[in-house]
Formats: structure tokens, sequence, C-alpha cells
């Protein structure tokens, strides 16, 4: 997976709290291989009338490919199912700006080059008003600065070094924890002599 | 001096291998439990070419997927197929896989602590948010995504950040019918959805200490729909009398050696806490939702909120759940009529859940169709031995086979779109049990008693005669 630094894009603005990740991907579709594309299944049910027809006054419901998503508070609560992720990644999205998120949603988010950008509940309704000002304006998202900007609104957003380097890196974690091998190993030996009932049985 | 340290402080410094300048740990994971959700991780590790680190700290179940074996319910093609990768990646990385046909099959949240792989100072992970179950032993014990998944299974190991620390206590005694699932709720509805969100929870207090097992891992289970990823209680007699003699708990003088050192997780009583509320038991009621968020719940007796009580962008949510729930703002839950009723999940599907609702329905009949689903294979047997199974098909209730069943919507056991279902599960999201479906969360008393009376009513009033 690739990292990235810099973003540009068009604005999505879903008004509504507490997207849960059940919300994001019904479970019945979670059986399919990733290699299928989850970007269809994104917000499905919600997205859809009564009659499975896609409803065109849906915010994601447009021509347009945005990039950025602005939701509300919660955003990606619930569900540990990384496919939520998998869906708004492979529909396009690269950022989630919302006042809070799930924190295992974050995780998985981070995990695959989706950045979740926390706003203040402040900051967080400016930005809409701009957005609702003007629904074209794209985005900015500058990494290396912790930059926002869209249109008139600016602000610097907090981000933990630990996902702001992973999501400019594309680091993947296994190669990373491949290198501490021997911590690993030290470990094991340790926790063996100090806690052995920690192994099944007690018995390793 | 030593710091004086949290239980989390405890469990996080004897898991941590090396902490990296930007503040992540690595942690050792002493069990990992998969599923067959875990596919993902399985074919991402596959793609590396990387086996299973540590298979004999590795233990699969087939749970979310698996049929009740209920008739005329239609399977979808992808079931089979689900949790035959399972078996194979089972069979491929030479790990212990509880299969449909075992004795000690069941949901992963339910099986984990009954076969003693869940013990009081271990660090716990699984591809599931309601991992936070097993911290009702002092564990550290959280849900995690596909990629985490992969790299538990490679490593056996997990990288983390420290969470915040937060304490709620719970003092008092809890009223008749009021259960740790009321406990939950009632905090969760203060808090919010998202209120302890970035915290690791510990429950003490003396209504804490005084709940069995059971109730402790209901109310670790729920941590998570109020936004902490971990919950935990310091274990007590009441968990070592529970671990004794488990399949794979340590026995005999091993098991005397390791009380002795769990005896000492428990937070040193000048501990700092980021956060800490206190409830009284007695303040608390039996509680159900109304909404689409668990926040979004209330004392049965209550009404649902009036939108103008509620600032603006919790009215605006609460408009948006009623016309989902098909429910108006302002009038009371009690006399709502219900469809259907669930009992079963990882949070309410254990054997004193089941004979809580058997306590309502003995002797009596339900007005509507509802499902009973153990929580495992061995619980089954228990309340068969009990005679549960026919006091639930006696009161007109179907009596499945173990696994998340109605929870989840995603082995065939669904609430049909509109429909209304009072349910002893954790979530009450939009088109969780099914699309369009409208859930209720309540204690299973609570549930027995909607399916005698075949709407939201309480359970006490029933239980005192007030309605029948």
């Amino acid at each position: 997976m690739g990292g990235w630094r810099h973003l540009k894009g068009i604005t999505a603005y879903l008004p509504r709290a507490n997207v849960d990740t059940d919300q994001l991907i019904p479970a019945r579709f979670m059986s399919a291989p990733r290699s299928e594309g989850y970007g269809d299944y994104l917000l499905y049910d919600q997205r859809r009338d009564a009659y499975g027809q896609l409803d065109p006054s849906f915010p994601l419901n447009t021509d347009k490919t945005p990039s950025v998503l602005i939701a509300h508070r919660n955003f990606g609560s619930g569900s540990s199912r990384e496919a939520a992720v998998y869906a708004l990644v492979d529909a396009g999205f690269q950022a989630v700006i919302a006042p809070s998120f799930g924190d295992i949603f974050s995780s998985n988010a981070v995990n695959n080059g989706l950045l979740p950008l926390r706003l203040d509940e402040q900051d967080h309704a400016k930005l809409v008003v701009c957005h609702k000002a003007k629904s074209d304006l794209p985005t900015a998202i500058d990494l290396d600065t912790c930059q926002l900007r869209l249109g008139s609104f600016e602000c610097v957003f907090t981000l933990d070094e630990t996902s702001r380097l992973k999501l400019i890196n594309g680091w993947d974690d296994i190669d990373m924890t491949q290198q501490h091998l021997s911590s690993i190993e030290g470990y094991i030996e340790r926790a063996c002599n100090i806690t052995p009932w920690a192994w099944p049985n007690g018995v390793k | 001096m030593t710091q004086p340290r949290t239980l989390l402080d405890k469990l996080w410094d004897a898991h941590e291998i090396l902490r990296r300048d930007d503040g992540a740990s690595l942690l050792w994971v002493d069990r990992h439990l998969v599923h067959e959700g875990s596919h993902h991780a399985f074919a991402k590790i596959g793609q590396k070419q990387i086996r299973v680190k540590e298979p004999n700290l590795t233990f699969g179940v087939l749970d979310h997927y698996v049929p009740t074996n209920r008739v005329g319910i239609q399977i979808a093609p992808s079931i089979p197929r689900m949790m035959q990768t399972l078996r194979d990646n089972a069979a491929m990385h030479g790990f212990k896989l509880f299969d449909l046909t075992h004795q000690n099959q069941g949901i992963v949240h339910v099986i984990g602590p009954e076969l003693g792989l869940t013990l009081p100072g271990l660090l716990v992970n699984c591809g599931d948010s309601h991992t936070s179950t097993h911290g009702a032993f002092g564990a550290l014990a959280f849900g995690i995504g596909a990629t985490e998944v992969a790299h538990v299974l490679a490593t056996q190991t997990i990288w983390q950040r420290k969470p915040r620390a937060m304490r709620i206590k719970v003092e008092g005694t809890l009223g008749p019918s009021v259960t740790a699932k009321d406990i939950a709720l009632n905090w969760i509805s203060l808090l919010g959805a998202d209120g302890a969100r970035g915290h690791a929870i510990e429950y003490a207090g003396s209504t804490i200490e005084a709940l069995s097992m059971e109730g402790r891992m209901t109310l670790c289970n729920l941590s998570i729909e109020g936004g902490a990823r971990f919950g935990m209680i310091a274990p007590d007699q009441t968990t070592f009398d529970y671990v004794k003699n488990r399949r794979y708990a340590p026995q005999g003088q091993k098991l005397e050696e390791a009380i002795e050192d769990w005896s000492d997780l428990k937070s040193d009583s000048d501990a700092y806490f980021d956060r800490e509320i206190t409830l009284r038991a007695e303040d608390i009621a039996p509680t159900v939702s109304w909404g689409t968020s668990p926040e979004q719940a209330v004392p049965v007796t209550a009404t649902i909120p009036a939108l103008e009580n509620l600032e603006a962008p919790k009215a605006e949510a609460a408009k948006a759940a009623l016309e989902y729930m098909g429910l108006e703002a302002g009038r009371p839950l009690i006399g709502t009529p219900v469809d259907q009723i669930f009992i079963g999940s990882c949070t309410n599907g254990r054997i004193e859940d089941l004979r809580a609702a058997a306590e309502v329905l003995q002797g009596r009949r339900a007005v509507i169709p509802g499902l009973i689903s153990p929580g495992s294979v061995k619980i089954k047997a228990m309340a068969e031995s009990e005679g549960l199974d026919k006091v639930f098909k006696d009161a007109g209730l179907e009596w499945a086979g173990a696994g998340c069943s109605m929870c989840v919507g995603m082995n065939g056991d669904l609430v049909a779109a509109g429909k209304r279902c009072a349910s002893s599960t954790n979530r009450n999201f939009r088109g969780r049990q099914g699309k369009g479906a409208r859930t209720h969360l309540m204690s299973p008393a609570m549930v027995a008693a909607a399916a005698v009376t075949g709407t939201i009513c309480d359970v006490r009033d029933l239980l005192s005669g007030k309605t029948n």
C-alpha cells in the first residue's frame, strides 16, 4: 500500500451522527473477497429507497467522485469490521472528517490509508458552514503540516505521530514488527518464568 | 517508592515488549481467538506467505455465520463457504478449531471464558468489537480489525497506544429484575455512545463486586457500545471460583500459584484515573432502548424524550431514529406493540440469562413469536438438563442451536423489515438484525416479559401480578 502526503479532493457531506459500521457496510456483504471491490456496498441500505433504487437525494449518490467525507460525531462506531473501511476506500475516499470516531474504526482506517481527521465541534461546525455555502469547493489536506483547508476555512488538526507516519509511508506493521524479533523472543523467555499460567493449561 | 498503578497500568506493563518513540507499545498477545469473519486476515498473511506464529495460542470457532438449525430458514450460499474457509485455515496453520459439531462450539466470547482460555492477567485479542467481554476476568481484552488480526497471526503481538484510564463505580444494591445489562444501558445513555472513547473502563464498587461472572461479562461486553475498546473488572474470589476446573485453565498447584499472582491485579488505592464517575444502583431501572444507538435508551417507565428537551444535534438524531423505529417522541415506551423477541448473543446468551428468562416464562405463554439461542453447546446442554428448554417451548418459543444467531444478521436468522423485536442483544443499529429491522435492547427478563404481553412492559409489574 502506498502512502500519501497531500490531498485535494471533492467533498461529500453526510449530516448524520452515529454512522456505525453496520450502516457503512451491512453484514450480508462481508463474505466477499476484497479483490471484488467493496465500493458499491458503502452505505448500501442508506443510499437506497424502499424499492432498492438509489435515492437521488442521498449525499453520496452523485456523478462526482468525492475523496473527502465530512461526517458527524461517533463515525464508524460499533462493529470492528474492517470491511467498513474497505467500502470507503474502494469508493474513493482518502479522508473522513468528524468530531469523533469509533476507536477500532480509527485504527482500521489508518491501516488502509484512510485518514480519520478529528476536528473539535467548533471547527467542525465552521467547516460544515463553508461546505454548505459552496459544496463544490475541494478540501485540501496536508499530512506534513497537519493543515486542513476548505474555501475560507483553515485549521491545523491533531493527529498522533504513529498514524501520521503510517499514512505518509504506507507502512505495513508486520514488516516493522519483524525488526523486533529478538525483543519478542526475550519477552517470551521472561514471561515463561514470571507468568507460566499465561499459557494454555499453564504449559508452554 | 513506585507510582500507584491502575489495573490497566499493571496489565499494560506486563504485556509491553517495547515502546516506540511515537508512543505506540508493542504488546504480547496471550490468546488470539478467530472466527469465520477473520477470512480477510488469513488472506492477508496468505499473500505474504506467512504462517501463524503461535498456533497453540490461536483458537478458532464457528459462530458468526453458523445457522442455528431452524427449519425453513434460507441459508445464503456464502455461509457454507465462510465456514469451510476457517476449517481450511485451521488445518493449514494447525490451530484448534471448535467446529459445528464440537461439544465446545459456541459464541467466541462465551466459549473463551467457558473453556478457561480467558484468564485474569491475559491479553486477549479477537477480530470482534465485543472482545471487551473477557475484561470481566481482569484481562486486557480488546477487539481489532482485519489488518491487526493478520498482524497478531503473523507475530503474536499487537501495536497499541495506551488508552486513558476511566473508572465507573457502581455502589449499592440493584433492585429486583435490574441487571448488568441495565447498568450498561444506563451509563451509556448518560455519557453517550462515544462517552468513553479513547478510554479503558474499569468497573468497580460494591454493586460490581456482587455481580456474578455472567453479569460482569455482560457489563464489560457492552463497554464498546459506550465507545470504550476495553472494559475490565479486578479479579476476586468470584473470578477464581469460575476459573477453577476449566478445560484450559491451570490446575492444582499451578492454579494456586496463579491465584496468588492474580490477587495483585487491582488498582492501587491511590491510583490516578483520567475520568471517574459514580452511579447508585438504586437509581437504575430496567432500561430499554428506543432509538438506533445504544445511547438512545431510557428506564422502561419513562417516556421517549420530547425533541424540544434535547440539544440540537441530539434532537436531529432522535428525529431520524424515531422515524426509522416508527415511534413518537414524548410517548411512553410501555405498551409499544412488539412483533417478536430474541434471547441470545455474546451479551446475554449465558445460563444466568436463560434462567432469568425462564423464571418469567414459567407457566406463561408468549403471545408473539420468538427465538432463543443459547450462547454455546455447553449452555444448551445445561439449560436442557435444568428443563429450561421445556419452559421456553411450552411458552411457544423456538429453542435453537448455539451461535451469534439473530444478533448479527449474517447467518439466516433475521428480523424482517419494519418488524419490531425485543432483543437481549447489544446493538439497535439500523439494519443490524436485518434490513429495516427495529430493535429494542433490554435484559433477557424484560425480553421474556415482552413475549408474554406482546408489548414493551415492565417485568417487575408482570412478576408482581400487576399485569398478566
